[in-house]
């Protein structure tokens, strides 16, 4: 069923929608304008003093009437990003190509469509307390869902699955992807993820105090938490040709790791994170010295930002550009380790080092190399962090081939 | 590439299943099968602050995960691990849509943290102190043959151990009724990239077209149709038999995956 390849592999297609723009033009053109999507949370009567990075359009993003039993906010969202950056042609391209069955389908979500859920609850039939008929489980809230509807959408039939580990899920989905090339068990492989505001994660993570009330400023000294986002962002994974234009962007390694300490704070010395650094400059058979830029984790909270500066320095040491793009785009935690993925991509293309935005002064006690200014500097390699609940690890490394 | 691994220790829970030597007998028609409620054990091995805020889907995971790495004879903290589940923990999905519905919307930090899919697997690296990846997988119906396929691309490239646990409990009303998940039901597997001394059988796994198998048994066939992760049992029945079979699994669209089952000598 498999032929194993050691050829690297590539995104041969790739685009990111978040609150700082639909498509990578819009978004390279936002970071490098230093744009905030951070605004006061108005989500859905949610009245909590907390500022949201909420994609513009979502709403009036119409689903496909073939597929209406898939409509939810978190398909709408999938739907308008799969538009941008030709990316349906090019998945569709590969398909033909590759034939349908030998293109995979790997994205991360943490709550799917469970808004979807969270209104039907609020309809409970008032003598029965059933559901309404026309809300669909299967095909809005279950985790499943987004696959389907991008499978179904796309055409592609192979082998498929959703990796759901918190604010890690779509970094390890790219993960999922490119062991699947390796197996030989795809030829292509559509990663990614999608998450989308809903009042589980809102009220959640306010339950927990870990809500910023102003935008989020990761790795300041007065950092008070994170800011909520929402985004898609996609990946056509592929075995790289024998010639790339230079600019091709490669994914050159993975490291997960778990932290087996604590279901919602990180180990406080980081070695969690330390771990996967380790082993994705392992996967890459890269040294420390040859990563060019880290985009964090850098959720703003206390101890996030005081773990992964720890985890960074001590593996990476001092020097090394490191920022947080979630104060601009918010945390879209299923989504953030591909959203992040992709804006590494425009990076590396962009020659771009973004700047952490709203960080007045960084913490002293946080030893990273933390920028809080564009840079326009040439970038070959960077490395970009997700850490998620139940202590799930993951780390990218994506280069450019020339 | 063959996708293969040996599978060296198998965990087993549900719905008059208490565990693998039980559900291999009544598998391999040696006992009747006496369907009852599933019964979980208490998370002993969690620390107290974690046992206390555990539900039952960690409980089933963790169960199963503990049963099949026992029978392996396996250093739980060196084992890689692969969970997937359709739903996770429908109690506590219930408990806060619930409380959302409410016009105060209280939501307990407890109930939040628990709400993630990959709870299971942090529950699991907690309770043993493994610092492994984990992958935390669903694929609705076919999250048991999407859990196989991960664990067997990761043995086959790594050539580490890895623990697969596929477990899912049902949902209260009202979600229930739009996902009826019969019971809890868990299995957990140990494979391994060669077969040593603990060995059960070796297992190769292929894509291919058509329909899953069906069981035999009525009631065993009710129970496969009821609960995602018992979309495993013709695998285990397989296994049961100690003989050298094909299982085929549901997998998706018009998709299944053919496992072939040599027992090890």
């Amino acid at each position: 069923m498999s032929t194993p390849s050691t050829a690297p592999t590539c995104l041969a297609a790739f685009t990111a929608t978040s609150g700082i723009g639909a498509g990578c033009a819009a978004t390279l053109e936002s970071l490098r304008g230093r744009r905030s999507a951070l605004r006061p949370c108005d989500f859905d009567g949610v009245d909590l003093p907390t500022c949201i990075g909420a994609v513009a359009g979502v709403d009036a993003q119409p689903i496909p009437a073939t597929l209406r039993r898939f409509d939810c906010r978190n398909n709408r969202l999938a739907e308008l990003a799969l538009r941008q950056d030709g990316f349906l042609d090019a998945v569709r391209d590969a398909a033909g190509r590759h034939g349908r069955r030998r293109v995979g389908v790997f994205l991360g979500t943490s709550t799917s469509g469970i808004l979807e859920t969270e209104i039907a609850y609020r309809r409970r039939d008032r003598t029965d307390g059933s559901l309404p008929a026309e809300f669909d489980y299967a095909a809005t809230h279950n985790a499943y869902s987004l696959v389907e509807y991008v499978r179904e959408r796309t055409g592609i039939e192979g082998p498929a699955a959703a990796v759901s580990a918190a604010c890690a899920s779509s970094a390890k989905a790219f993960a999922v992807g490119r062991r699947m090339l390796e197996a030989g068990i795809v030829d292509a492989a559509l990663v990614g993820g999608v998450d989308s505001l809903c009042l589980t994660t809102l009220y959640g993570f306010h339950s927990l105090q870990l809500l910023a009330g102003a935008p989020c400023r990761p790795f300041d000294v007065d950092r008070d938490g994170l800011s909520i986002g929402e985004a898609a962002a996609f990946a056509l994974l592929g075995r790289a040709p024998a010639s790339l234009d230079r600019d091709a962007v490669l994914l050159l390694g993975s490291g997960e790791t778990n932290d087996g300490h604590h279901m919602s704070a990180p180990r406080p010395d980081g070695l969690g994170a330390q771990r996967a650094i380790q082993a994705a400059l392992a996967d890459a058979r890269l040294g420390a010295a040859e990563i060019d830029y880290v985009n964090l984790h850098g959720t703003g909270t206390a101890s996030n930002d005081l773990a992964e500066s720890g985890a960074v320095v001590a593996i990476l040491g001092r020097d090394v550009p490191c920022s947080s793009t979630k104060a601009a785009t918010g945390h879209a935690l299923g989504a953030a380790g591909a959203l992040e993925a992709i804006i590494g991509a425009l990076c590396l293309q962009g020659s771009l080092l973004p700047a952490g935005l709203h960080t007045r002064r960084v913490d002293p006690r946080l030893e990273a190399n933390y920028i809080t200014d564009n840079r326009c500097a040439p970038v070959r390699r960077i490395l970009s962090n997700s850490f998620g609940f139940g202590g799930a690890n993951c780390c990218l490394i994506l280069g450019v081939a020339g | 590439m063959t996708l293969g691994a040996c599978i060296e220790g198998v965990g087993l829970l549900g719905p008059g299943l208490e565990d693998w030597a039980t559900g291999a007998a009544v598998l391999a028609g040696e006992r009747p099968y006496l369907p009852a409620p599933t019964a979980l054990p208490a998370p002993s091995i969690l620390p107290a602050a974690e046992r206390r805020r555990s539900g039952a889907s960690v409980r089933l995971a963790l169960a199963v995960g503990l049963q099949a790495s026992r029978h392996a004879g396996a250093d739980p903290r060196m084992l890689g691990s692969v969970f997937a589940s359709s739903g996770a923990d429908g109690a506590n999905c219930h408990e806060i849509c619930v409380a959302l519905a409410d016009s105060r919307r209280e939501m307990s930090p407890t109930r939040f943290t628990n709400s993630v899919h990959n709870a299971a697997s942090g529950y699991w690296s907690i309770a043993v102190g493994c610092m492994q990846p984990s992958q935390v997988l669903c694929a609705y119906d076919a999250s048991f043959a999407a859990g196989l396929l991960e664990a067997l691309v990761r043995v086959s490239l790594d050539a580490q151990p890895i623990l697969l646990v596929v477990s899912d409990t049902q949902y209260p009303e009202p979600l229930h009724a739009k996902r009826p998940i019969a019971d809890a039901f868990g299995v957990g597997l140990v494979l391994s990239a060669r077969c040593g001394v603990r060995g059960i059988a070796w297992i190769e796994a292929t894509l291919e077209s058509g329909e899953a198998e069906t069981l035999p048994q009525r009631s065993l066939e009710t129970l496969r149709t009821t609960v995602p992760a018992a979309r495993a049992l013709p695998l285990l029945a397989a296994l049961a038999s100690q003989a050298p079979r094909r299982a085929t699994l549901e997998y998706l669209g018009g998709m299944r995956l053919g496992v072939d089952i040599r027992p090890c000598s």
